[in-house]
């Protein structure tokens, strides 16, 4: 069943395009990896996706609503106020740099949403917070705030508070992009078990071997454009464009 | 001796009074003054920059008599000159606090937002919850400065006859013929200024559990 579907996503800078024409689908339960260079417009894709910038051109279904459209003399059109809060809602973000909320406790981080967006009762909010700090080995945080953990730590409370709003797609915007070598392990842990649990999820990320493990497919980008796109094994072991081929090469050989 | 404390004390009275309604209305309304400060539209935002800067670019005690003064040349009629000089303080920390408040805000870092945008908080819980606590702790230190210098300029009350500490300090030491009154006038001053900065150490120190 298809989730997401993207066609033709145009998005620009003062002019200059960063999405030059994206269109991809991601089916329920799939992990989709996106990778390339930095400034291909990876995090641009995932920031048009959660509306934290408005798009160009192009036109995105999620959960088979429209929830941007473009008319055929080039007008962007999005959906209603009503549609938007529900597409926001369907779709999780796990920031690069966490953006936990820093007055409030580990446990509120999870629970404020839940409550004042999804209107559960306090007990409700707190025990499915519980449930998910648990499951990423934090059951004993939950009274810390965010500057007591570390960067590890806080970027599991913030897969936390985006879980805890069941999305139906997760995405990630280079999670470990802001964490030291030694802490990455433990959110890649994280995300494959996710992955496991058949959670659909959108990651984009440098971490190669990462990418080649959890995938179910992935995308390789460069200047605003999809490049090459497969499975993990075709395109890391078999890539049939010079570019990726050129991008990968420079990852193996350090 | 007992009688010059007696009248010090009523003129402190009235001095807490300006001190604590200059505060009331002023601490909402500079907020107000923020948001237009940093409005989109350029029209509101040149206007309240404008009187930002005459706020700030003149003399408090021009302003009160300008407050006290103007709308009996206009109008042929005044206010009392207690009301004169609460709106004369009102509309002038209204001014300091709301660039003190601007500040703050832009001092958030975008991703506050960005997350309560994914969220799905509305505009207004946004404000509420996430960025105006954070906002609290990082203004303090400018507030507590700010209100200090409150309890000082209360003393200009007295440039359209309102009788508070100084001005009943200054009348007893020409009747005396002697410095007390006004030296005692300073340990009054010193006194509140010290309750108020303390109560902004404490503020501080319950603000401390993150940063």
């Amino acid at each position: 069943m298809e989730i997401i579907s993207v066609e033709n996503l145009k998005k620009e800078f003062d002019g200059l395009g960063v999405l030059k024409g994206i269109s991809f689908t991601l089916n329920k339960g799939e992990v989709l990896s996106i990778i390339g260079p930095s400034g291909s417009g990876k995090s641009t894709l995932l920031r048009c996706l959660t509306q934290l910038e408005p798009i160009d051109g192009g036109k995105i279904e999620v959960c088979s609503k429209t929830m941007v459209s473009t008319s055929e003399e080039g007008k962007v059109v999005y959906a209603d106020k009503q549609t938007l809060k529900e597409v926001r809602l369907n779709l999780g973000l796990v920031f690069q740099n966490f953006n936990l909320f820093p007055h409030m406790s580990v446990l509120r981080n999870i629970t404020e949403a839940q409550m004042h967006v999804l209107g559960r009762s306090k007990e409700e909010a707190a025990r499915t917070a519980r449930t998910l700090l648990a499951k990423m080995g934090l059951e004993e945080k939950e009274k810390a705030y965010p500057c007591q953990l570390s960067g590890g730590q806080q970027q599991r409370v913030s897969i936390a508070r985006a879980l805890a709003l069941n999305p139906d797609v997760l995405c990630f915007d280079e999670p470990t992009s802001a964490l030291d070598p030694e802490l990455t392990g433990e959110i890649l842990k994280v995300i494959k078990d996710l992955a496991k649990e058949k959670m659909t999820m959108i990651v984009v990320t440098h971490e190669m071997s990462f990418a080649r493990d959890i995938s179910d497919r992935v995308i390789f980008m460069d200047d605003g454009l999809i490049v090459e796109e497969g499975s993990p094994d075709i395109l890391f072991n078999n890539p049939t464009n010079p570019r990726t081929k050129r991008f990968l090469n420079r990852y193996e050989q350090p | 001796m007992g009688n010059l404390l007696l009248q010090m004390l009523a003129g402190t009275v009235t001095s807490l009074k300006i001190f604590i309604l200059t505060l009331l209305f002023s601490l909402p309304l500079g907020l107000l003054v923020a948001k237009g400060r940093m409005s989109k539209n350029p029209i509101i935002s040149n206007m309240v920059n404008m009187y930002i800067m005459i706020m700030r670019g003149t003399p408090l005690i021009l302003q009160l008599l300008f407050v006290y003064f103007a709308p009996y040349y206009i109008f042929g009629t005044s206010y009392d000159r207690f009301t004169a000089v609460i709106v004369g303080f009102v509309i002038n920390y209204a001014a300091y606090f709301a660039e003190i408040y601007r500040g703050g805000i832009q001092s958030i870092p975008i991703g506050q937002y960005e997350a309560s945008l994914v969220l799905g908080f509305s505009k207004a819980h946004t404000f509420t919850h996430i960025v105006a606590p954070q906002v609290v702790k990082r203004i303090i230190p400018a507030m507590g400065n700010e209100v200090i210098t409150l309890v000082k300029d209360t003393a200009l009350a007295q440039t359209i006859g309102v009788a508070e500490l100084f001005r009943v300090a200054q009348n007893a030491a020409a009747r005396q013929f002697s410095t007390m009154p006004i030296f005692i006038a300073g340990v009054f001053y010193f006194i509140m200024n010290a309750l108020v900065s303390r109560s902004f150490d404490l503020l501080e120190k319950k603000l401390n559990y993150y940063h």
